[in-house]
């Protein structure tokens, strides 16, 4: 602690830093004398009592739960809520989805590809611009590898869910954003609401999704929505608050009416913002549309799980390299529009739309050329065939097949004297994991409690401190204490593993450009793959079970840590760094008292985003052998069992929210420290 | 201007305009409901010309909807969706009209088909598929060869050393498959006092991938398995008997104390679709074919690494005599 308020002292504010170590060691002792008798406490009563959850104080939900499921599919067909309501939504999906499958196919795979290029050449500035040539290029090379690989068919049902699915959570994410745009009352509603559509693990809402819309395209397209148009709504009111006053003023001295003004001067101000918001939008639709295929959404995500269970590794893995094509393709295309943008000044606002330059003009053609094209051809029939022809397919799943194979099975049990893979996690299980569960599990559930508390308490906000308390007594009172003490202890195990491990690597990649670059295209590509893919990889590493989880949880949250981590780092203020230097600080040094010690707020980012990425992959880590609550939703999606599986899914959300507060408090504690 | 009057009035331009945009947005809305202010139709499956057919996570299931959906596109010109979900979610999918046909139910959730079959009658049986299929419990040909005295489930609690693991703690694991398999295992065990306990793979990859795993290494395991399955024809399996069935003996979920039943695999369809569905329901309908022609397919989908389309298209093109006895009649 001395260290760090020596270097806080450096950077002008040594008063204050002294006040407060006063203040906070007062505080500090009791809590800390607190959290020794809690300790002895909980030893003592798991030696002593059941530890469990009692069973006075649980409330059966699962009934309730299976009453309400049982009313849902019994009144599908009769209830008003339904007719005039709820299917109008799923019917509508289903069928625009069907519908831009159909214009999709109707255009054939030239048609296609053409179109698509056409677009990206004309978003990215059209004309002879090498950005714009580049960009038509990838297009055209990203979907003769759909094409080529054999998964032209499934690319395209993606992108057909993919485009509804976008201009869906772009409508109601502008829409939204207006609302907290304009109005203070709105912004103050909406914002826990975007909160909670962000936070809440998807697959704890699809299983309800599905009984209201429907399995398929309906229930994929609303969570997808859910999923998805936060970043655009939160992009679109940031933009609209943060419009200049002068145009805004200039426009009303105009005498443009409230309308007018908002037409003409607040949305085209705010244009780059909610430009931002749509390739935010885009990407997490994305990955929500991939995720959304253990409820049938169809496409490349199906193609992936399905070659799962034949043990077609090489198969999965070319078609999450399509999702990740497909998410390099629509980031280019508005990156590129963005900086159009950007880079056009000219574009402002108001008073020049009448203006029509050449340019302009040019590009207006092309433009209409390009809906002139979609039409006739979607009329006419397919340009050349539907689907890539099956002659110029290369199929390469085989030997990657067996190169990923070969691979894990010589880490898993083929390195001499260490023992490989296999070995370790067996005793891994049995002497990190197996007494972790038991010992939390034996542990009394008051005393669990009290702990708590008391941690929330010594991080510096009883606020935390009341929220975790509630959420695991939500839990205990949801009947689901055991199992999610289980998940509890599998999920710090990640935790500690992926911070670890992301610390190495991040303070690696912070002090060398080389490492950074040499990884930064890894990242990329693990935070865009869809998790399904590494399942199998995994489970032939280190067996069905527990490590198995824990490895895809890691594996999972380890690229966020790692550049926050390194982002941290690199942003400490140079002239503390300097200082340090010429003071005489070596490398290490330099990093253990100054690099350290003043990323500590970004180190706390890092590992408040590392539960909640754990956390939402606690449920892939149920269909790799991970048991507890991650089972538990499988079951209930698969089986469609709504008590088992949303009651489930609650209690992670629980969990998410207790450990989500003790980390953020956490940092703003140690953060309310260092000022 | 006096800068009062200027906050005032644009205070009150600002909430004209927030006033407007909510009139704006709660008009759109009311659009929207206007255009829909019709019943819609509950049993709605996407455009016509389309069918829609369900896969099951396991690797049969996909073989019969690839072979279905070679010959209704390729020969009878229709458009053939299909949908991953789970057995229990197909009963859903068939009730509410997003699916039209699964063609391989293992009869494994009675609850739902009473339902839906006898007292919504939204769902009805559309034959048998052909396949017989069998859950049972079963170790590794090379192990029963080492100890033929695991084929008798008696034998288990003295063999249970062998199937000891790290997450089975000091009982023997049973490996379980995916949450979406019919399973009564935990019910067997504790009905027969066995010193076991049922490790849940999670999905059938995962558990197909364990058992590889484990037989690469000759390692004793003792697995909820079925056949037909395509790993069989690779890792050879033997059947642990369970205790024989008699009558009513799996009628109560928490009390089964017996083996798993020979299941004739059965087709179910939509009623809309049975009943409407022209030529393509009439084919599904007849479709019908063998254990060994199923896993044929099955074989080069698996082991040979063979794409599910080129596969299901090799068995078409080769198997013309079979297939064109499903065909609707002239």
């Amino acid at each position: 602690m001395s260290t760090t308020t020596l270097t806080q002292g450096k950077d002008g504010a040594p008063a204050a830093g002294a006040g407060e170590q006063l203040r906070r060691g007062l505080a500090g002792r009791p809590a800390l004398m607190a959290l020794i008798v809690v300790l002895v406490a909980l030893v003592a009563g798991a030696v002593a009592f059941d530890g469990t959850w009692p069973k006075a104080l649980t409330f059966d939900v699962k009934g309730p739960l299976d009453d309400a499921s049982n009313w849902l599919t019994d009144n599908r067909a009769t209830s008003p809520l339904f007719l005039y309501f709820l299917l109008h939504i799923s019917n509508w999906s289903e069928g625009g989805v069907d519908y831009v499958f159909t214009f999709l196919s109707n255009l054939g795979w030239l048609g296609v590809t053409v179109l698509a290029t056409a677009a990206s050449w004309w978003v990215a500035g059209a004309g002879l611009k090498a950005r714009a040539l580049r960009i038509a290029l990838l297009t055209a090379c990203i979907f003769a590898v759909f094409g080529v690989l054999g998964l032209w068919e499934y690319a395209m049902s993606t992108l057909a869910l993919m485009i509804v699915a976008v201009a869906a959570s772009a409508v109601i994410g502008v829409l939204l954003g207006l609302i907290a745009g304009l109005s203070d009352r709105g912004d103050r509603i909406l914002r826990p609401v975007f909160d909670t559509m962000q936070v809440m693990p998807a697959f704890a809402y699809l299983l309800p999704l599905v009984l209201l819309f429907g399995i398929g395209s309906p229930a994929a397209l609303v969570s997808t929505v859910i999923y998805a148009a936060p970043p655009m709504a939160r992009l679109t009111s940031l933009g609209l608050r943060g419009a200049d006053p002068a145009a805004l003023e200039a426009s009303r001295s105009l005498g443009a009416g409230s309308w007018q003004r908002l037409w003409t001067a607040r949305l085209p101000l705010a244009r780059k913002e909610m430009l931002l918001g749509l390739n935010q939008t885009i990407m997490m639709a994305l990955s929500m549309v991939v995720m959304a295929s253990v409820i049938g959404a169809g496409g490349l995500g199906d193609k992936v799980y399905q070659a799962l269970a034949k043990d077609n590794v090489g198969m999965s893995l070319i078609a999450g390299v399509c999702i990740v094509l497909i998410a390099i393709w629509l980031d280019r295309v508005t990156a590129a529009a963005g900086d159009r943008l950007e880079s056009s000044p000219g574009s402002a606002p108001a008073g020049d739309t009448g203006a029509l330059t050449l340019e302009r003009l040019g590009a207006r053609l092309i433009a209409a050329a390009l809906v002139v094209f979609a039409v006739v051809a979607s009329l006419l029939g397919p340009v050349g065939e539907r689907s890539w022809p099956t002659d110029w397919t290369a199929s390469v799943s085989a030997p990657i097949t067996n190169a990923i194979n070969s691979f894990t099975k010589a880490i898993s049990d083929g390195v001499p004297v260490l023992g490989g893979t296999d070995v370790w996690a067996a005793h891994f299980t049995s002497w990190v994991l197996n007494p972790m569960r038991d010992a939390m599990q034996a542990a009394p559930w008051w005393g669990v409690l009290l702990l708590v508390a008391v941690l929330a308490w010594l991080a510096g906000s009883w606020r935390a401190g009341m929220t975790g308390v509630l959420s695991l007594a939500v839990i205990g009172v949801l009947g689901l204490w055991d199992k999610s003490m289980d998940t509890l202890s599998q999920v710090i195990v990640s935790m500690v593993c992926t911070l670890v491990a992301g610390l190495v690597i991040g303070i690696l990649a912070a002090r060398s450009r080389w490492v950074m670059r040499l990884i930064r295209p890894v990242l990329d590509v693990m935070q865009t793959m869809p998790q399904f893919v590494y399942l199998v990889p995994v489970v032939a590493l280190v067996g069905v079970g527990r490590p198995a989880a824990i490895l895809a949880a890691v594996i999972y949250a380890l690229p966020a840590v790692i550049r926050i981590t390194a982002q941290g780092l690199r942003t400490v203020d140079p002239a503390a760094l300097e200082a340090s230097r010429s003071l005489g600080g070596t490398g290490w040094q330099q990093l253990r008292q100054v690099q350290l010690p003043l990323a500590r707020p970004s180190l706390m980012l890092a590992c408040n985003q590392g539960v909640v990425l754990v956390l939402a992959i606690v449920v892939i880590g149920g269909l790799v052998g991970g048991g507890a609550l991650g089972y538990d939703v499988v079951y209930g999606l698969q089986k469609s069992d709504l008590g088992v599986g949303l009651s489930a899914g609650v209690a992670i959300v629980c969990l998410g929210l207790l450990l989500d507060r003790l980390t953020q408090s956490a940092g703003a504690g140690k953060r309310g420290g260092t000022k | 201007m006096n800068p009062s009057i200027l906050t005032r009035l644009r205070g009150a331009r600002r909430s004209r305009l927030l006033k407007s945009t909510l009139a704006a947005t709660g008009a759109l809305a009311l659009t929207l409901g206007l255009t829909s202010c019709g019943k819609a139709d509950p049993y709605y499956s996407g455009s016509p010309n389309t069918v829609t057919l369900p896969v099951a996570a396991w690797a049969g299931s996909e073989a019969n909807v690839a072979v279905a959906k070679q010959i209704l596109e390729k020969q009878m010109g229709y458009r053939v969706k299909t949908l991953q979900m789970d057995e229990p979610v197909m009963f859903d999918a068939l009730n509410t009209g997003r699916a039209d046909a699964m063609l391989e139910d293992w009869r494994g959730v009675p609850k739902k088909e009473k339902k839906y079959v006898e007292e919504l009658k939204t769902v009805v049986n559309a034959g048998e598929l052909g396949v017989t299929g069998h859950i049972g419990w079963y170790v590794p040909t090379y192990f029963a060869k080492k100890h033929p005295e695991v084929k008798d489930w008696r034998n288990l609690p003295k063999l249970k050393k062998y199937f000891q693991t790290p997450e089975s703690g000091d009982k023997g694991q049973l490996l379980e498959g995916s949450p979406s398999f019919s399973t009564y295992d935990d019910a067997i065990i504790k009905n027969l006092d066995l010193p076991y306990k049922t490790v849940y793979a999670g999905s059938e990859a995962a558990q197909t991938k364990e058992i590889q795993k484990r037989a690469a290494k000759k390692e004793p395991f003792l697995t909820y398995w079925w056949i037909p399955q395509w790993l069989n024809s690779k890792v050879p399996m033997t059947e642990v008997k369970l205790p024989k069935r008699t009558k009513g003996c799996d009628a109560v979920a928490s009390k089964v104390d017996c083996a798993y039943p020979y299941t004739p695999l059965t087709k179910f369809m939509n009623r809309d679709f049975a009943e409407n569905g022209g030529k393509a329901a009439e084919f599904l309908k007849k479709m019908n074919w063998t254990t060994e022609q199923q896993t044929e397919v099955v074989k080069w989908m698996t082991i040979d690494k063979m794409d599910t389309d080129e596969a299901a298209a090799k068995w078409v093109k080769e198997n013309r005599d079979t297939w064109e006895k499903w065909l609707p009649d002239k």
